[in-house]
């Protein structure tokens, strides 16, 4: 009884895959430049670690950018790297928490991502409150209006991810609803004090 | 200058803000001709990376006009179209000098875990980015490349990011002659995936998603099979049964945090961000490919912790290989084969968004609304 020839028996439990791939000639005549690159180690990332073109630095090490202010900086750097980025330095209580999540934890421990984190969120609520106080108030999603313009409807039929599209209001809102109720609760807590 | 401007989670707006100003010797001023939005900047938009602040401009996919240059600057002066690699580095560090540009040691005070990327948070560095009239761009005698006169715009720009990833991660893949390789996700970076994976000789190559306008263009533009993930109770099972019960010799992950398929991934990951994003993408990639093959992740991931099969990678003895691409490293190459017509990434493009309509750009790109497979932005001042 010889079972391993039957033909039946698919590639993973014989020696040979089954169905050998279409040949090379073919697959060049149907696909633009098949198998151009096809020795492994005539690409462009290959060998991982040896790259011999000229970067075009003329340095050892880069001049130092002037740091204006005492940049926020991974424990697990020697010093602030040369050149950084200045977008936006950290102001406010997000700006105590970041440079508290900087200096005490390295990249390696959760509660520097999660305290990072956390700053995300104070930093908006931050930003959100000055905003109400300005011409441009914040809302809470930008650019639904596409929704209309560009087929919301249309673009999600018989699509298995807009059950979890369903979920993005409540994330988006959910915030803002808890905001208003706590609001809401405090100034009948103030109210009936008054009374 | 006008600039995008990050609000919040699913907040963005346009804003006056000042324009850039040279902060180091080696740095220049680019007015922004075109960007574009990448699948990157979704993860930052869902407010999946942490030290995303209020106020930061995204945009790591751009090219533009050199405006100004620092005094140390030799290899750029003003006036030159310039293409500039999404990731910042300075050419002269232990990594840089290994060509692992995307892992620059010099560019990135807050993590050393990654390097510098242009406007995606102060995780890579907290430089401002492209969507944009105006960027500032470090080390500028190391990292931008005039475009060259035969070359598209929309190539060039895809060129800066996407399609050089797509490049990337079939090398990532270490395909051989033959080779069944899966791709996915059939985003900009997964369609060039699929084209690159024919270039390195695979002799099938199969595109995994569920948007049926990104499914036909796998097959027209990228030549491979494809398989909607929405048509089957178990994709994996459906992968296992096309290949024999091998599984694919390489799958190319190009899917990332958002990945799709499975509601408790979504849940955790992109919704209430208690790891760094969805791994179902990378779930399937290590259960579809077989024991002993490569896994190339390209997809992009937050620093937090994720629910990946570690057990199954090891018992499988899978290869793993991953990183941010070094796109400049791409470049020589990839320039020859945009050029024979063997990649074609502005074949994607789909959307041409006025820089003032961003924040429906975003809306339309992140919800795939209207067929959207990529969006550019063009700015007022271009
Ligand atoms: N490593 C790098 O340097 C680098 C560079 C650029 C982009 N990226 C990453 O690559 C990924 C893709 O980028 P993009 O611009 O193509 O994004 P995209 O959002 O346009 O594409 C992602 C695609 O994946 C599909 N998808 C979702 N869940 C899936 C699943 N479980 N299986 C298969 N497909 C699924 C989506 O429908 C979508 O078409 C992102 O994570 C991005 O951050 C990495
Ligand atoms: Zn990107
Ligand atoms: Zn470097």
């Amino acid at each position: 009884m010889n079972q391993a020839g039957r033909g039946d028996i698919p590639s993973a439990y014989v020696r040979d895959k089954r169905t050998p791939p279409p040949s090379s000639d073919e697959l060049r005549a149907r696909i633009p430049g098949w198998g151009v690159d096809l020795n492994p180690t005539d690409r462009p990332a290959y060998p991982k670690l040896q790259h011999r073109t000229d970067t075009g630095a003329h340095w050892d090490f880069p001049e130092r950018q002037p740091e204006e202010w005492p940049r926020e900086r991974s424990v697990e750097h020697a010093f602030v790297t040369p050149v950084f980025g200045t977008a936006q330095p950290p102001r406010g209580l997000s700006g105590v928490i970041r440079r508290y999540s900087y200096a005490r934890f390295s990249e390696g421990r959760l509660a520097h991502w999660l305290l990072l984190v956390a700053a995300d969120r104070v930093d908006a609520a931050e930003h959100r409150l000055r905003s109400f106080a300005s011409t441009r108030p914040d809302v809470p999603a930008t650019g639904l209006r596409s929704e209309f313009t560009r087929g919301g409807l249309r673009s999600r039929r018989g699509r298995s991810d807009a059950r979890h599209h369903l979920v993005d209001p409540l994330v988006v809102a959910g915030p803002w609803v808890a905001a208003a109720g706590a609001a809401l609760v405090g100034l009948r807590t103030l109210a009936r004090g008054r009374r | 200058m006008r600039a995008m401007v990050y609000r919040g989670p699913y907040k963005i707006r346009v804003e006056e803000k000042p324009v850039p100003a040279i902060e180091h010797p080696n740095d220049a001023i680019v007015r922004v001709s075109l960007a574009a939005i990448c699948g990157s900047d979704l993860h930052l938009y869902h407010g999946m990376m942490p030290d995303t602040r209020i106020g930061h401009t995204f945009g790591h996919e751009f090219i533009g006009v050199v405006e100004q240059v620092g005094s140390s600057v030799q290899n750029l002066q003003v006036g030159d179209r310039v293409m500039v690699p999404f990731n910042i580095f300075c050419g002269s560090c232990w990594f840089c000098a290994r060509g692992l540009f995307s892992n620059c040691h010099n560019v990135n005070p807050n993590a050393t875990a990654v390097g510098g990327i242009y406007g995606y948070s102060h995780t890579t560095g907290g430089y401002d980015g492209g969507q944009a009239e105006y960027v500032r761009v470090p080390f500028a005698d190391v990292g931008p490349v005039k475009i060259p006169d035969w070359m598209h715009d929309e190539d060039a720009v895809l060129l800066t990011d996407a399609a050089a990833t797509g490049y990337f991660g079939a090398q990532l893949g270490e395909i051989a002659e033959g080779d069944t390789v899966v791709v996915l996700g059939a985003g900009p970076v997964g369609l060039v995936a699929a084209q690159s994976a024919w270039l390195m000789g695979a002799g099938r190559v199969i595109v995994v998603d569920h948007l049926q306008e990104r499914l036909e263009k796998a097959r027209t533009m990228a030549y491979a099979e494809t398989l909607d993930y929405d048509e089957y109770d178990d994709v994996v099972v459906e992968l296992k049964k096309q290949t024999d019960h091998l599984g694919a010799d390489v799958v190319i992950e190009a899917v990332g945090a958002e990945a799709d398929g499975n509601l408790a991934q979504q849940l955790t990951g992109p919704k209430l961000k208690l790891q760094g994003g969805s791994a179902t993408a990378l779930n399937w990639a290590i259960d579809g490919v077989r024991k002993g093959g490569t896994v190339a992740v390209v997809g992009a991931y937050g620093p937090i912790p994720n629910a990946v099969k570690f057990g199954d990678a090891l018992n499988k003895g899978l290869t793993l290989r991953m990183n941010q691409t070094p796109v400049k490293r791409q470049w020589p190459r990839m320039f020859e084969h945009v050029r024979n017509g063997f990649l074609t990434p502005r074949d994607m493009v789909t959307h041409r968004f006025p820089l003032e309509e961003i924040p429906e750009a975003y809306h339309v790109f992140s919800s795939k609304l209207d067929g959207c497979i990529k969006p550019l932005i063009v700015p007022s001042a271009s």
